[in-house]
């Protein structure tokens, strides 16, 4: 996981990209079988042990999934960045705000 | 008659009794909504998160790319000047039309960007639910190389 979280002005800015393929189930690989469903579903960042960010995605979500949202923070503030997938597969990153 | 409101009564509590222990989580926004996901008409994803009587509103800006050339990566971004609980994305002629939602808390802006998958030319909605009303912003968005199938 790539995660840049940069405060200014009381703001924190939160890029996150993920290495992820998201097969939706609907795709079909070269023999011509539909390559099975498998891609993340949730995507949670906690900040000093606050949830501030919870996305949910369906197949829909591009592969390597690219997300970018803002809060209230300071420089320094703990993120914790998790995500799990349709295979119960999980990350988990910490970042500090800079 | 009266059985059966017995019956119902003697459930009532105990689930009461069980939610007020905490064995019973009261339902949480950020369980992952398969069902919303499944759903496979615009129409049915609009019901399943409420969002049935959206309107348009100039609180809210749906920002992406009139021609998409490659529908496995479209980028949007939606940002609103009301402060937004919920936002979500849908394209209207995906097999599932839901794809993606975030939720929000008091801190957090009410913006996201992000990026999604498109089979084909289709309307997409950008749907903002601020102090409990849904709003939206339509837009058409042509694929010149569909993202899903392939």
């Amino acid at each position: 996981m790539r995660i840049r979280a940069q405060e200014n002005k009381g703001r924190v800015d939160v890029k996150i990209l993920i290495r992820h393929d998201m097969e939706s189930g609907l795709r079909k690989s070269q023999n011509g079988n539909l390559v099975p469903a498998w891609y993340i579903h949730t995507l949670k960042v906690e900040a000093q042990g606050t949830e501030v960010f919870n996305a949910q995605f369906g197949p829909a979500v591009s592969r390597d999934p690219f997300v970018n949202f803002r809060y209230q923070g300071a420089k320094g503030d703990k993120l914790i960045v998790t995500w799990m997938d349709t295979q119960n597969d999980s990350r988990r990153d910490e970042v500090i705000v800079s | 008659m009266d059985d059966q409101r017995r019956e119902v009564m003697r459930f009532a509590s105990v689930f009461g009794l069980m939610a007020s222990v905490g064995l019973i989580a009261p339902a949480k926004a950020e369980a992952w909504s398969r069902a919303a996901f499944a759903e496979k008409s615009l129409d049915a994803v609009f019901r399943v998160l409420g969002a049935s009587g959206a309107e348009t509103s100039s609180a809210l800006t749906f920002t992406a790319p009139e021609i998409a050339e490659n529908g496995a990566v479209v980028p949007v971004v939606v940002s609103s000047s009301s402060s937004a609980e919920q936002i979500a994305i849908l394209v209207e002629k995906n097999p599932n039309p839901l794809a993606a939602q975030f939720f929000f808390t008091a801190r957090t802006e009410s913006f996201v960007a992000a990026r999604i998958k498109m089979a084909e030319t289709s309307r997409v909605y950008a749907l903002v639910k601020a102090e409990g009303i849904w709003t939206m912003a339509v837009k058409e968005i042509k694929v010149t190389l569909g993202g899903c199938g392939g």
